[in-house]
């Protein structure tokens, strides 16, 4: 009776951990779109030299061994350096490949914010500066005398 | 009072102005220098910088080997042509290696596995260190595998061979510069 309970309690842990396991297991297709073949510069998914080649065969073999997705990239890092890593590490001096833009986006938004606050208080755009703008005026006396010499000399 | 207000808002936006041109132009400067060197001429010193040896937990470094003649050769057992001078490498080192030569293997851009077979396949007895994210063949500047550098007692470079070295070029140009000076 004792062993059946056992037996049983068992299978459910077994029939629990199995989607579990199944979402850890780390897939080659999965990490090749994170990770890069350093000596081609691109992401292992796009390179066949025979770095990449071997590369593959490194993560094969680690997927073998049960890793994780994360324990593999640590693996990878390991061997090649941060550069393997397709995103920068969100940390140390990486960090600032995620921050500046950000700040510069900030930045440039509270700039031009800052910008259009003082044209408009300036009076820049607003439309009784415009119409005024459009209102003909009265030329001067020195453009009158210009356009009737102007017109004289035609004597339509 | 407009022209004080108008003189600060000018200088405020001057010193942003000034700023945003000095992170532009630091950005640069930092994306240039940590590309690496351009490539290392005759005469120049070679970097020092410490790798970890390919076998065992210790570290080296060129500087280790301040007042021999070193031929620091760049390789990975992924590179075809790499295998094709190991032999001519190691039977060099067994010609002339001793207190005032050594040849210095550099595993670059490879796996410690791979790298440890490799050396092990072609019977290897000089040092091998490790350089796994490629920073040291940067600090030569390197273009391809495999590349080798003599490199003179006071710690400057005498030789580039880009490319495999094969018998040949280690009798003709390398040998001559040695202690006996002999091919």
């Amino acid at each position: 009776m004792k062993a059946g309970a056992v037996l049983v309690a068992a299978l459910a842990l077994t029939l629990l951990a199995s989607p579990v396991a199944a979402a850890d297991q780390a897939s080659l297709t999965e990490i090749e779109k994170q990770v890069m073949c350093p000596v081609c510069g691109t992401l292992l998914q796009l390179a066949e030299s025979p770095q990449a080649q071997r590369e593959r065969v490194f993560i094969e073999r680690q997927i073998d061994e049960g890793k994780t997705e994360a324990e593999i990239k640590d693996a990878l890092v390991a061997e090649y350096g941060d550069e393997v890593l397709a995103l920068p590490p969100g940390s140390g001096f990486s960090l600032s490949a995620y921050v500046v833009p950000i700040a510069a986006l900030l930045i440039a938004a509270v700039a031009l914010a800052i910008g259009v606050l003082r044209w408009r208080r300036a009076g820049g755009g607003s439309p009784a500066e415009g119409e005024a703008a459009a209102q003909p005026t009265e030329p001067s006396e020195r453009d009158s005398e210009r356009l009737d010499a102007d017109l004289a000399r035609y004597d339509l | 009072m407009p022209g004080s207000s108008l003189r600060r808002l000018l200088s405020v936006r001057s010193v942003i102005s000034l700023l945003g041109v000095l992170a532009v132009v630091g950005l640069l400067v930092f994306g240039l220098v940590s590309k690496g060197s351009s490539g290392l001429a005759v005469g120049d010193p070679a970097p020092v910088s410490a790798l970890p040896e390919l076998e065992g937990g210790g570290s080296q470094s060129l500087a280790d080997y301040r007042g021999r003649w070193v031929l620091v050769n760049f390789w990975a057992s992924w590179c075809p042509p790499c295998r094709a001078e190991a032999p001519a490498l190691e039977e060099f080192q067994q010609a002339h290696g001793g207190p005032g030569f050594a040849v210095l293997g550099v595993d670059t851009r490879d796996l410690t596995s791979d790298g440890r077979d490799f050396v092990r396949q072609h019977g290897l007895s000089y040092p091998q260190l490790r350089d796994g994210d490629g920073d040291a063949a940067d600090d030569y500047g390197t273009t391809g595998l495999p590349e080798s550098f003599l490199v003179d007692p006071a710690g400057k470079l005498r030789l580039h061979a880009p490319g495999a070295v094969d018998e040949e070029y280690l009798s003709e140009e390398v040998a001559p510069l040695l202690p006996g000076g002999k091919s």
